[in-house]
């Protein structure tokens, strides 16, 4: 039977029969019912934030590293406006985010009162789902509906809006059982593919001559078990593999089928095996145009399946010829099935010829950089942060530019769940966040913050957050002085004019580490850089490591905008021709 | 573009006018979740229609005219079937076999000189005399676009016109299989 609680006894219950264990979140007026609840409470953790982005970009790094919901807790006007960012960013990478927002009371909603807002016009497009709950009895049914669709089918963001007059009101307790009974109709996303357009799929597979794998963040959604079957179909393909920004870690870099990461800065094989490849198997992922570069040139003699639980993600940007609705682990359980009772077989004496093409773009080796004796070059720091941190349990996480594709090049992901970087809205000051919420979820884990100067700065309050709740986080700043993509950008496509993209009066991060009561390390040379990613890693503290490194390095290879995957451009001495360029400035 | 051997599922091209039909609970937002869809992607809305249909279930249908190559309407479909209180939506014009029916008042001066004819030009529309109070004359007239904006041509010809409509609903003429939930 239903029991009668407070509506802020209910916000809570619900989340404990939720297996919730932690909420990041910043109290205010609107939510201070709710907050006097958990005080008196022991069962969930409450991680205190500085700025409401925080909270969620930490809740985003706990979801993406635990594969849980993660919860955030704010109040009413500034405090839901705050959260906008990083709702936005759950959205576009498919994180499963339930947001509780303050309201004020019911009965001065539209009258401007002070902090309110209209938060569910606001979040309504940058959420999967919102509410706002006016009648207690509602609550806790939307609590849950709220966690089933933040989780289920493609995951996203949901927000509740609760008016503090109903945190306060006395209504009936549903459980998790008794609301799946109540409801009028479920949130069931289609799971399973169509048999038949599977059947088509596998045909096309045995007779590719030049196939590809082109892999997603939906396989790292969908779980280890989809990650699992992957594995195993590649072991029985042998097809090459390549796979998003989003995708990293799905296959392990170490696989002798990975190409690597495909896209503007992805590997030159990788792109030209894209382009090149008669068959295209697309599984949870998007066609991003940072993927695809110029659409009318993208991959244009292939056949392509495509696998999404999204069906607005099919046909979007480009057309493919084998859509598949489903969830990729299921659809793999059901290819691999079909694959072995059938006895199919691929084309093995086309694919060794496919593999020496591919071995022949390897040979090109487009990551190689002229390294220096004298300054630190940005790729050799995280080259060496990669060797020593490989053989311990590490989780990366990223600011947004030029060290998240440096990051995302030089370090070598074994396993999913190990890098959460902001691939779709390409949010700066994520990455510091993130790594706090994925610290929570994984306490014996070391978490690394790869950042950049400007990035870090957008959201270095949290320093305070990191300490009050002694997360060893560690932030690796590669210190250019520059928003190095905005600058490599204006060196590539505007003649060098770089208009406020140089980072002036920069804190000595050193100094601000210790005010903050952490601790501060700083490289200059690269003889340097060993001693301190050992000290960094052996402390036992939230670190701030300074490297500083060289100014004018540019990340390639790079396939600029407005060009096609076979116009990749090596290093700076390749120019682009002028009329591309021209092109390519109004891109973004 | 692509070689394939199987069937693309639409080609792109030409400009259509399609007629959407949504069933989504009616809610509060539901609305502006349909209608921020279309103007967050940048799709038309032509035409945009309203009203609950059951209300025990707390059903709604929105009837929504819109325009776009396949494509277009293909990507439409299917963000709206991503919208949560979405229960199921209807492309009247890729079904085929469809009726729709918009209404329209009309308001004239019953002062005109030109009354007598433009009675007879409602007879031939059918349109209905509904109200005469204020010096004015109201007509309902009611059945296809195309035939009420050839109403509306014929009578702006001889007479200023005040003109209210409502846009086109439409229905499925065939007898559904399977009745949505």
């Amino acid at each position: 039977m239903a029991k009668e609680l407070v509506g802020s006894e209910i916000v809570l219950k619900a989340l404990q029969d939720q297996e919730v264990d932690v909420i990041f979140g910043y109290p205010g007026g609107a939510v201070l019912p709710i907050y006097d609840t958990i005080f008196g409470q022991n069962s969930i953790k409450h991680i205190l934030v500085r700025q409401e982005a925080g909270a969620i970009h930490a809740a985003e790094g706990y979801a993406r590293s635990s594969g849980k919901v993660g919860v955030v807790l704010v109040t009413s006007g500034p405090g839901a406006t705050n959260v906008v960012t990083g709702l936005t960013d759950a959205l576009m990478d498919s994180i499963p985010i339930v947001c509780i927002t303050g309201q004020v009371p019911t009965h001065l909603i539209g009258s401007d009162a002070f902090q309110e807002c209209d938060t569910t016009g606001i979040t309504r497009p940058c959420t999967k789902h919102n509410y706002l709950v006016k009648d207690v009895n509602n609550l806790s049914s939307t609590i849950h509906e709220a966690f089933e669709i933040a989780k289920n089918g493609r995951p996203g963001p949901v927000v509740i809006d609760i008016p503090k007059d109903v945190q306060f009101a006395k209504g009936s307790y549903n459980s998790v059982e008794e609301n799946k009974i109540r409801k009028h109709r479920l949130y069931e996303p289609q799971v399973r593919g169509d048999e038949i357009k599977i059947i088509q799929a596998l045909d096309a597979i045995a007779n590719a001559e030049r196939p590809i794998f082109y892999i997603g963040g939906g396989c790292i959604n969908s779980g280890l078990k989809a990650t699992k079957l992957l594995k195993e179909f590649i072991d029985i393909t042998k097809f090459p593999v390549t796979m998003t920004l989003m995708g990293l870690g799905v296959i392990p870099a170490s696989n002798e089928c990975s190409l690597g990461m495909l896209g503007m800065h992805g590997m030159y094989e990788a792109n030209l095996a894209m382009h090149e490849c008669d068959l295209m198997i697309n599984l949870g992922a998007r066609f991003d145009d940072r993927v695809t570069g110029r659409l009318d040139a993208f991959s244009p003699n292939s056949t392509k399946i495509h696998v999404d639980i999204d069906t607005s993600s099919i046909n979007k940007n480009v057309k493919v010829d084998i859509p598949i609705i489903g969830d990729v682990g299921i659809v793999l359980d059901q290819m691999l099935r079909i694959w072995k009772n059938r006895g199919y077989q691929t084309k093995k004496d086309s694919l060794s010829k496919w593999w020496n093409k591919i071995d022949g773009w390897k040979k090109i080796d487009c990551l190689r950089y002229s390294n220096s004796k004298e300054i630190i070059k940005p790729q050799y720091a995280v080259e060496r942060l990669y060797e020593l941190t490989k053989n311990t349990e590490t989780i990366i996480t990223t600011e947004v530019g030029q060290h998240q594709m440096w990051a995302a090049q030089f370090y070598k992901f074994e396993d999913p769940k190990k890098w959460l970087t902001s691939g779709g809205l390409g949010t700066m000051g994520y990455g510091f966040p993130a790594a706090i919420g994925a610290q929570v979820a994984n306490p014996n884990s070391l978490v690394i913050d790869i950042a950049g100067e400007s990035s870090i700065l957008m959201n270095i309050q949290e320093m305070s957050t990191a300490v009050q709740h002694r997360l060893p986080v560690k932030i690796f700043i590669l210190n250019n002085e520059y928003m190095g993509m905005v600058r490599q950008w204006q060196e590539l496509l505007h003649e060098g004019r770089y208009s406020e993209s140089y980072m002036d009066s920069l804190p000595d991060f050193v100094k601000l580490a210790e005010s903050f009561n952490a601790v501060g390390l700083r490289a200059k040379k690269p003889d340097e850089l060993d001693d301190l990613i050992k000290e960094m890693i052996k402390v036992d503290k939230t670190v701030i490591a300074d490297i500083v490194v060289d100014k004018t390095e540019n990340c390639f290879p790079m396939i600029q905008s407005g060009s096609a995957h076979n116009e990749m451009v090596l290093n700076k001495s390749e120019k682009q021709d002028k009329e591309s360029a021209e092109k390519g400035k109004v891109l973004v | 573009m692509s070689n394939s051997v199987y069937d693309s599922p639409k080609t792109s091209g030409k400009v259509e006018r399609h007629i959407l039909t949504i069933l989504v609970d009616n809610e509060p937002g539901v609305l502006a979740r349909v209608v921020g869809m279309f103007s967050g992607r940048g799709y038309n809305i032509e035409s945009l229609n309203v009203a609950e249909v059951s209300s025990n279930e707390h059903l709604s249908r929105i009837t929504i005219v819109t325009e776009g190559t396949m494509d277009v309407i293909s990507q439409i479909l299917s963000q709206l079937v991503r919208i949560v209180p979405v229960h199921s939506v209807n492309d009247l014009t890729e079904e085929g076999s469809s009726v729709e029916a918009e209404v329209a008042l009309v308001l004239i001066d019953s002062h005109t000189d030109n009354k007598k004819e433009i009675f007879r030009i409602c007879d031939i529309y059918r349109a209905r005399k509904i109200e005469n109070e204020h010096n004015s004359i109201i007509f309902e007239i009611a059945g296809t676009s195309e035939r009420i904006d050839s109403f509306i041509k014929d009578v702006t010809k001889i007479e200023r016109i005040e003109i209210v409509r409502s846009g086109p609903v439409a229905i499925s003429s065939q007898i559904k299989k399977e009745e949505e939930q």
